[in-house]
């Protein structure tokens, strides 16, 4: 006696959860009975592996047919064929576009294009992610930068609008989208201490300071044209960055700079004196890394820089967390003291950002 | 001209890409109403269109407007070759022409097709002016309203139930003409679901004629169904329960099946139809039977069986002139009548006053090519006869009438089985006739008909019986004899006292039969049926003692026929009636006495059936209360009772071709182990599992002892199909095949619905199949209903009088409840969420987290959510555009998470647009009130696939096929503007396949009634307001008994 069809339809489309996770995370149904059947659901039930059989079987041709679905969203919304109760359907969709962390750090900053298929074998290899994950994982990446990519707007707004994801993950897709776009380097040996949190972190506070749609939310300017673009930094913006050299390479600047800061700091700083014997080192990093982001090579860079100019040297002298939050503020704020420089309101859109991308990267 | 139908064409949208070059599509919209058709504009490039089209007017006769389908075709426009469909819309405008139901059909409808299924969805507009023209009741029955319900539906009271309707029209199958060989098969397809269309919709307009005929203004129980007869033709037959229906408009009871018909309802105005106009005839390419000619084929009729609670009795001597005198009366009212049966299963009270048992006829037909598709008699002919046998069995049994009325086929090849079984019964007259009754004689009627236990009483006369039967007197009145075990095929009474809860009881039996040809074939089959009626009885009964109870509801025997065996299926509902005697146990008798080994396996297995019995009493909680003999009398002769099955005499005495089924002890139940097939009979007895703990079932409307359902409803279809191996094909092996696929079903679904605990489910309809040699296919319908558990029985009574409250304020002004269940119009008052949360968590409580893996909608929950999470997103909205865009500070709370992506709160979701409809098998709608019928859905599609590997195997392809089905469903009844499905029934599901060819098909008849629900909840700020009108129906509800 073999089956040969076996179905369940209900009026109302049952998912289950467990079920759900498991088909998202690529086992096969095989897979997915052996695990469920390991889970003890079999105790707690009475059932019998034949219809734990079944049911996975069930659950994982509803999965696949509404997975066409849930590549457009709004479609699932709308569709008729499949009853789901709306907080179900935010699930469904919840559910499928997150991503597993360890996959994540591997393609943030990598270009989103199709050559990257032998890429996802060693992905899938390196991290214990089933490929059929890390492919759906991969997909909804690119699905999002090439529906977004060309829109105006907020990104978060417009990859929550066209993917109905919470504000959070729609947030994380921003950040993913934003790497992916310009291409920021992240895989480095020395940025692997890095969580995609991290990263996530610095994109959302670059994407609100330093991108044209950045500008564009400001009052003062209505044209909708300068609020297109969320995913590009503002080019402007960076070809001004290069003024802020005047601050290290002017030495009556630099010490100025230096004194101030280190009057305010003296007695509050537990490294004071790390801190003052290398604050022209740290500052000519900082200013630098301003000052070199006309290039797109360096733009990728970034957080190499970052880190190899500010985060390691600090943390090779065991400054304590609270001690670069102190001496950043004071970095920063001291500058609005030097009467010979002017570019205050340019330093700030730069300095804001960077302190708070360098307080969130430093760490072990 | 007695109509104008007017259809408008709004837009698409979700369609397929056509135009592979530019990924789009150039779509227009056909429609097409009789030989009229108009079209829309080429909507250039789109796959969304926006055709906003004109009225388009079809002025027609409301004959046509009941037979035709309105079709919509979505089409992709095409310079160079032929125009390539899109798919199509057929929508039933029958809602539309009777006055209270539906005034537009208006919404997105699936668009589909029968070779790819639902493509994307149109949005269409539909109204019919019909003008009020006195001639028109001719031809055409516009008026008569049609339920697929089998008891008086909710919001109408009977005034009078007319009886038996019935129709039969006949085609050549568009799928075996000639012309088939050289169309594509989507053409067959749609030429075969617009002519079973045409069928059904003259179908009802038949029906309709007869019951104006009637002078009744309704069908109520109508069932309509195809058999599909290949080579020899298409028939499709309806038959129902001719009602005069009156529309509750003043306070009416709610949980009762129909409102207490009360006296006064004699002067409440009976709708007649109007003068007959002249018509001339309508020229269709159906036809049905008007003659009385017949040409007899070769049929072979099936001696049938008697099922009541029969055993030795003893005799009675009082009660006689009273119920001559009620026999007379009720004759006299149904005499008039061809056939008096009726399709209902659950009835108003008092209408029912005695129950005989089921009655049963089958008969085996050779079917022949239907020459003539004018001239349909032969099938009429055998419908005819098999009723006509129906009707003597209930008359053996001191019957006049049958209730819970159903007729089925089976065709395999060219033999076909007829059904037909009921249950006899003695009606009250009351309901029959309009006025006739004397007031005197009612009240005697009354006085003498204890309400609770008077069905079981028996309607023959003791002195006179029709087959030996152990009679007792009643255990709850003392004064009337009831028979030990009580089988039938309605619902339970809702005033009938039952011990504990009832349960699901099926019988399962195959029989291998031989290959063979025409007569010989069907020859063959008749022999095999009396003994699996036999066997399928024993089956029953044997289950039925061990679960200890006394009576079955809801029965259902299905015979099917196969290429080589012959399948049969009973389904009843087991309940313990208080007014039946308590079952005897079940004893077993070896053979062999003095074996010794084999005499400590007998009282081994013995043991075994008494703890299963007793453990059985325990899980259904049938605790009767202890009679001590002096109480109950001396004419009960023995102490135990127990049960035997006996043959009946079918019709009256000169009959005698008495098969002796009955066992040879007299006065015992016993099962005797005389060879391997009784052993094994033993053991699947006790292999039965019952289902896991919170769970029950049953066949019935509801399930008996359970009264506080609560509002969670899933209804759902299963299907398999195993492949029996063809080496080892025994009687048994194929038993316990067929027994493991019916139990493995049952336990897939208890764990599947595990979430629900406690729940029941409820009409649980199973159907099966044989689709090809060795493949036996089981459907499974039903509707898994949570209930509250902590909610003692005790309280039901007060539940019962709140409704009653609650339902007699509403007034029809206060129900006009917005329709639209779409958060587009957001709510003022959208329910705080933490009430929602309270809500779900308080039902969740005490289940294990492994029980709730698989949720299933909360829907009460689910109707507010999306308003919920659309406010939700609007406060999240402003959030992120106060806070995030303009502050620079980096002091915040970090906007990323730390790594832990998932278990996020639920993410706001987009505004859904798209309603909650409900779909049951049952009459109603737990926790709600059905406020508007809006009339009968009745559909028929046709899938076809030559890819069944790529659309995911047969599984994938019937999934799919199964959940667009339910998708059009809902689509066609949101658009009427109702919210749910009632007395939803899947009549036939017709899957053929052939891997080889990579093709399946499968046919797909569905129905039920469209409805407008409004919850309770929401009613109890209604009823409020008004506490005086609780007397008031109080008041009504007394005088009903005087």
């Amino acid at each position: 006696m073999t089956s040969e069809l076996d179905i369940f339809v209900g009026n109302t489309t049952l998912i289950d959860e467990d079920v759900y996770r498991l088909w998202l995370d690529g086992y096969s149904v095989t897979d997915a009975v052996a695990l469920r059947v390991r889970s003890g659901i079999l105790e707690q039930t009475g059932a019998t592996a034949a219809v734990l059989q079944s049911d996975t079987m069930d659950h994982y041709r509803t999965f696949h047919m509404l997975e066409r679905l849930l590549h457009a969203p709004p479609k699932l919304l709308h569709q008729l064929i499949f009853q789901i109760p709306p907080s179900r359907q935010a699930l469904l969709i919840e559910r499928y576009y997150a991503f597993d962390e360890a996959f994540v750090r591997e393609v943030l900053g990598k270009k989103l294009s199709k050559g990257t298929k032998k890429d996802l074998d060693d992905i899938s290899t390196k991290t214990g992610i089933t490929l059929k994950s890390c492919r759906r994982q991969f997909d909804n990446f690119k699905r999002v930068f090439k529906v977004v990519e060309e829109m105006r707007g907020s990104l978060v707004d417009n990859i929550q609008q066209h993917f109905l994801l919470s504000d959070r993950l729609a947030r994380d897709y921003a950040a993913i989208v934003f790497f992916a776009n310009n291409r920021f380097e992240t895989g480095k040996k020395k940025l692997q201490y890095l969580s995609f949190g991290d990263f996530a972190f610095c994109a959302e506070l670059m994407i609100q300071n330093w991108t044209l749609g950045a500008v564009g939310e400001a009052p003062t300017v209505p044209d909708s044209q300068m609020d297109d673009m969320d995913m590009d930094l503002d080019k402007e913006f960076l070809q001004d960055l290069k003024e802020l050299k005047v601050l290290v390479a002017d030495k009556d600047l630099l010490d100025l700079h230096k004194s101030l800061v280190c009057t305010a700091l003296r007695g509050k700083l537990g490294v004071f004196s790390e801190m003052e014997a290398n604050f022209k080192n740290l500052s000519r990093g900082l200013v630098n890394v301003a000052a070199k982001l006309t290039h797109n090579k360096d733009v990728r860079d970034l957080f190499v820089d970052l880190v190899e100019k500010f985060v390691e040297p600090c943390r090779s002298d065991h400054w304590p967390l609270s001690d670069v939050r102190f001496f950043l503020s004071q970095y920063a704020a001291s500058v609005h003291s030097l009467d010979g420089f002017r570019h205050q309101t340019l330093w700030d859109r730069y300095m804001g950002t960077l302190r708070g991308c360098l307080l969130r990267l430093y760490h072990d | 001209m007695p109509g104008k139908l007017k259809v408008k064409i709004v837009a698409g949208r979700h369609l397929p890409v056509m135009d592979r070059a530019s990924d789009l599509t150039d779509a227009f919209v056909e429609v097409k109403f009789g030989n009229t058709t108009f079209k829309t504009d080429v909507y250039l490039k789109s796959l969304n269109p926006q055709w906003n089209s004109e009225w388009f007017k079809f002025e027609v006769d409301d004959e046509d407007l009941q037979d035709e389908p309105l079709q919509i075709t979505v089409l992709d426009h095409d310079t160079y070759s032929a125009n390539d469909a899109i798919g199509k819309v057929y929508i039933d405008i029958d809602p539309l022409l009777y006055s209270e139901a539906a005034t537009v059909i208006s919404g997105w409808f699936p668009i589909y097709d029968t070779i790819h299924g639902i493509r994307g969805e149109i949005n269409v507009v539909v109204k019919v002016d019909l003008f009020n023209d006195l001639n028109r009741f001719r031809q055409s029955s516009c008026g008569v309203k049609f339920f697929c319900t089998t008891s008086i539906p909710k919001c109408y009271r009977a005034v009078i139930i007319h009886g038996f309707v019935e129709e039969l029209v006949v085609n050549e199958d568009p799928e075996y003409q000639w012309i088939d060989r050289i169309r594509t098969p989507r053409a067959s397809n749609e030429a075969r679901q617009r002519l079973i269309s045409l069928m059904s919709g003259e179908l009802q307009r038949k029906i309709g004629l007869k019951v104006l005929e009637m002078r009744g203004n309704a069908v109520v129980g109508y069932l309509q169904c195809f058999d599909l007869e290949g080579e020899s033709g298409l028939v499709v037959r309806a038959i129902g329960t001719a009602c005069t229906l009156d529309k509750l408009s003043s306070p009416a009871a709610f949980l009762p099946a129909c409102n207490s018909p009360s006296k006064e309802m004699k002067e409440s105005p009976l709708v007649h139809p109007p003068s007959h106009g002249c018509r001339s005839t309508h020229n269709s390419p159906i036809h049905t039977a008007t003659g009385s000619r017949l040409t007899q084929n070769f049929s072979v009729s099936v001696p049938t069986l008697i099922y009541t609670g029969m055993g030795s009795g003893s005799a009675g001597k009082e009660g006689g002139p009273f119920k001559a005198l009620l026999r007379q009366q009720t004759q006299s009212a149904l005499e008039q009548r061809e056939f008096p049966f009726f399709t209902l299963t659950a009835f108003p009270p008092g209408f029912l006053v005695h129950v005989g048992g089921v009655v049963s006829a089958r008969s085996v037909k050779l079917l022949d090519r239907i020459h003539n598709p004018d001239e349909p008699e032969t099938r009429d002919a055998w419908w005819a006869e098999i009723r006509q046998e129906i009707k003597s069995h209930a008359k053996a049994l001191g019957c006049h009438a049958v209730v819970g009325y159903s007729e089925s086929t089976s065709i395999c090849e060219e033999v076909c089985i007829l059904s037909a079984s009921g249950t006899a019964a003695v009606l009250n007259p009351r309901f029959l006739q309009d006025g006739t009754v004397e007031g005197c004689l009612e009240q005697r009627l009354e006085e003498n008909l204890p309400t609770r236990c008077g069905f079981c009483h028996i309607p023959y006369d003791e002195l006179n019986m029709p087959f030996p039967a152990h009679l007792t007197y009643c255990y709850n009145c003392r004064k009337q004899k009831v028979p030990d075990v009580l089988f039938t095929t309605i619902d339970l009474p809702t005033d009938a006292t039952v011990i504990g809860k009832g349960c699901l009881i099926q019988a399962r039996l195959c029989r291998l039969k031989k290959k063979a040809q025409a007569e010989a074939n069907a020859t063959a089959i008749s022999n095999l049926l009396p003994f699996m009626e036999y066997e399928v009885h024993t089956q029953l009964m044997n289950k039925l003692k061990l679960k200890g109870m006394n009576a079955l509801f809801g029965l259902r025997i299905q015979i099917t026929v196969g290429e080589n065996m012959l399948m049969g299926l009973a389904s009843a509902t087991g309940v313990y009636l208080a007014a039946l005697p308590t079952p005897g146990g079940i004893q077993i008798a070896g053979k062999t006495p003095n074996d010794g080994s084999y005499e400590q396996h007998i009282s081994h297995m013995q043991k075994k059936i008494n703890d299963t019995i007793a453990k059985n009493k325990e899980l259904y909680e049938i605790n009767p209360p202890e009679i001590s003999e002096e109480i109950i009398g001396s004419p009960i002769p023995e102490p135990r009772q127990r049960s035997r099955l006996l043959r009946s005499q079918s019709e009256s005495s000169d009959e005698v071709t008495e098969l002796d089924l009955s066992h040879g002890k007299k006065d015992a139940f016993v099962l005797e182990i005389d060879d391997t097939d009784a052993m094994e009979d033993v053991h699947s007895l006790l292999t039965d599992v019952p289902p896991p703990s919170g769970f029950y079932s049953c066949n019935t409307e509801i399930m008996p002892g359970i009264n506080n359902w609560t509002s969670e409803i899933q209804m759902f279809t299963s299907v398999r199909v195993i492949r029996l191996s063809s080496l080892n094909l025994t009687n048994q092996a194929l038993n316990k095949n067929f027994n493991d696929l019916c139990e493995n079903l049952l336990k897939s679904l208890y764990f599947k619905l595990r979430s629900m605990i406690p729940c029941c489910l409820c009409h649980v309809n199973f159907t099966v199949s044989l689709p090809e040699d060795e493949l036996i296919q089981v459907t499974v319908t039903a509707v898994a209903i949570t209930f509250d558990k902590n909610q003692a029985l005790q309280t039901t009574k007060t539940h019962v009088e709140k409704s009653l409250q609650r339902a007699s304020t509403d007034n029809e002004e206060l129900l006009q409840f917005p329709l639209e269940l779409c958060s587009d119009s957001l709510p003022s008052h959208p329910l705080p969420p933490a009430k929602e949360h309270l809500e779900s968590a308080s039902s969740n409580s005490g289940i294990p987290a492994a029980q709730r893996a698989t949720s299933v909608d909360y829907s009460s929950f689910a109707d507010r959510c999306s308003s919920w999470i659309e406010l939700i997103k609007l406060k999240a909205q402003t959030i992120r555009r106060g806070s995030i865009k303009t502050t620079v500070t980096v002091e915040k709370a970090s906007p990323v998470g730390d790594g832990n992506f998932r278990n996020r709160p639920a993410p706001p979701c987009a505004n859904s647009t798209v309603g909650v409809v409900k779909m049951t098998p049952l009459s109603f709608i737990p926790g709600a009130k059905i406020t508007k019928y809006l009339g009968i859905i009745n559909m028929f599609f046709i899938r076809e696939t030559t890819s069944l590997r790529e659309e995911g195997g047969v599984s994938g392809f019937l999934h799919a096929f199964i959940a667009e089905v339910f998708a059009m469903v809902r689509a066609h009844v949101a658009a009427l503007g109702g919210n749910a499905v009632v007395s939803y029934i899947m009549k036939q599901c017709v899957f053929m396949e052939n891997p080889n060819k990579n093709q399946a098909q499968c046919l797909i008849n569905v129905s039920g009634d469209a409805v407008v629900f409004v919850r309770e909840s929401d009613l109890e700020v209604v009823s409020t307001q008004q506490p005086t009108a609780n007397c008031q129906s109080s008041g009504t509800e007394g005088e009903v008994t005087t």
